[in-house]
């Protein structure tokens, strides 16, 4: 199935569930309404969260930058002995 | 079993007359026992590129340096296809020039790959073990929020869509290439998806990504309205 359509699915079952709540009328008709919006927001604030706890905790690595540069002048090191052109740049 | 595993190493460039013979070495150093062949599709670069690979050939041999050279830049997917054609591993390892991927992952993605029998194995920076370095913090942020997006809404089972660090069993990666038509960096995030939807098998393992490329700021406001109809076209089309 497309994703697009598991999405679709997913929406539609949603729907129905609200739909089913207002006609049972288990919860106040006033907030039963507004559920959707609940949702979205929610959904929004729990977006940003992932976004700022990701940002957060982003991996960084400072040490592999100092790896690399000792790695490249091991290569230049070889390299130049055995004849490879690595004089530019 | 005795497996004979032979991985063909896809790298395309274009003006990387440094960074391919460092790189060279360094795979070089680090699969020492391990039967490989290192491909570079070069499109026509102007400074010398295709020189410094030939002098490499010399080095280590044409049967393990191969160039493919290509007349002018033609865009990364066709120089995987193009890098494919010339393949004679069972397994294809993308990866790119500028050594912001180090070779020395390469030894985990086939540990990976031979532990679990995975399709694809691909790098990933957003994990513990992984990371980036050389991002300021917008840069950061785009790169999390766009993570957050699209996992939001491609359910795409790997942590990072745009990675292209990647190690693919070649048939896979001839089979998912074909029906990929995307361009740049949704190329590759399309490459991974329709991988997942048809339930290929992969696995990831933590890179560490140096960006080499310093005061980049690939994200002007026309890169991020490439990446929402990126985005768009694979919640439609995958």
């Amino acid at each position: 199935m497309k994703h697009v359509l598991k999405i679709f699915s997913l929406l539609l079952v949603i729907s129905a569930l609200w739909i089913g709540l207002l006609q049972a009328s288990i919860l106040p008709q006033s907030h039963t309404w507004l559920l959707p919006i609940y949702f979205i927001v929610s959904l929004g604030c729990y977006g940003l969260l992932m976004v700022g706890v990701g940002l957060m905790r982003f991996p960084t690595c400072p040490q592999e930058a100092l790896l690399l540069q000792q790695d490249i002048a091991e290569a230049k090191g070889f390299l130049k002995q055995s004849g490879v052109d690595v004089g530019c740049k | 079993m005795e497996q004979k595993n032979k991985y063909s190493i896809i790298i395309p460039t274009y003006n990387e007359r440094l960074n391919i013979a460092l790189i060279v070495y360094l795979i070089f150093k680090h699969l020492r026992g391990v039967d490989f062949e290192i491909i570079v599709v070069d499109d026509g670069s102007p400074d010398g590129t295709q020189e410094v690979v030939k002098q490499l050939q010399k080095l280590y041999g044409e049967d393990r340096v191969l160039l493919r050279p290509r007349p002018k830049k033609l865009g990364l997917g066709t120089a995987y296809i193009h890098g494919l054609k010339h393949a004679s591993g069972n397994f294809v390892v993308i990866m790119d020039a500028d050594l912001s991927h180090h070779p020395k992952y390469l030894l985990s993605f086939i540990k990976k790959q031979v532990e679990t029998g995975a399709s694809i194995v691909t790098g990933t920076r957003y994990v513990k073990g992984g990371g980036v370095h050389g991002w300021n913090l917008m840069r950061k942020l785009t790169s999390r929020g766009a993570n957050v997006l699209a996992q939001t809404l491609l359910w795409p089972g790997v942590s990072d869509l745009t990675g292209s660090f990647r190690l693919y069993r070649k048939s896979v990666l001839e089979d998912v290439i074909s029906s990929c038509v995307s361009k740049g960096y949704v190329f590759q995030m399309e490459m991974i998806v329709r991988a997942s939807r048809k339930g290929y098998h992969i696995e990831e393992v933590p890179i560490t990504f140096v960006d080499r490329v310093f005061g980049s700021s690939k994200l002007g406001g026309s890169e991020i309205v490439e990446y929402l109809k990126g985005l768009a076209y694979l919640l439609v089309t995958t």
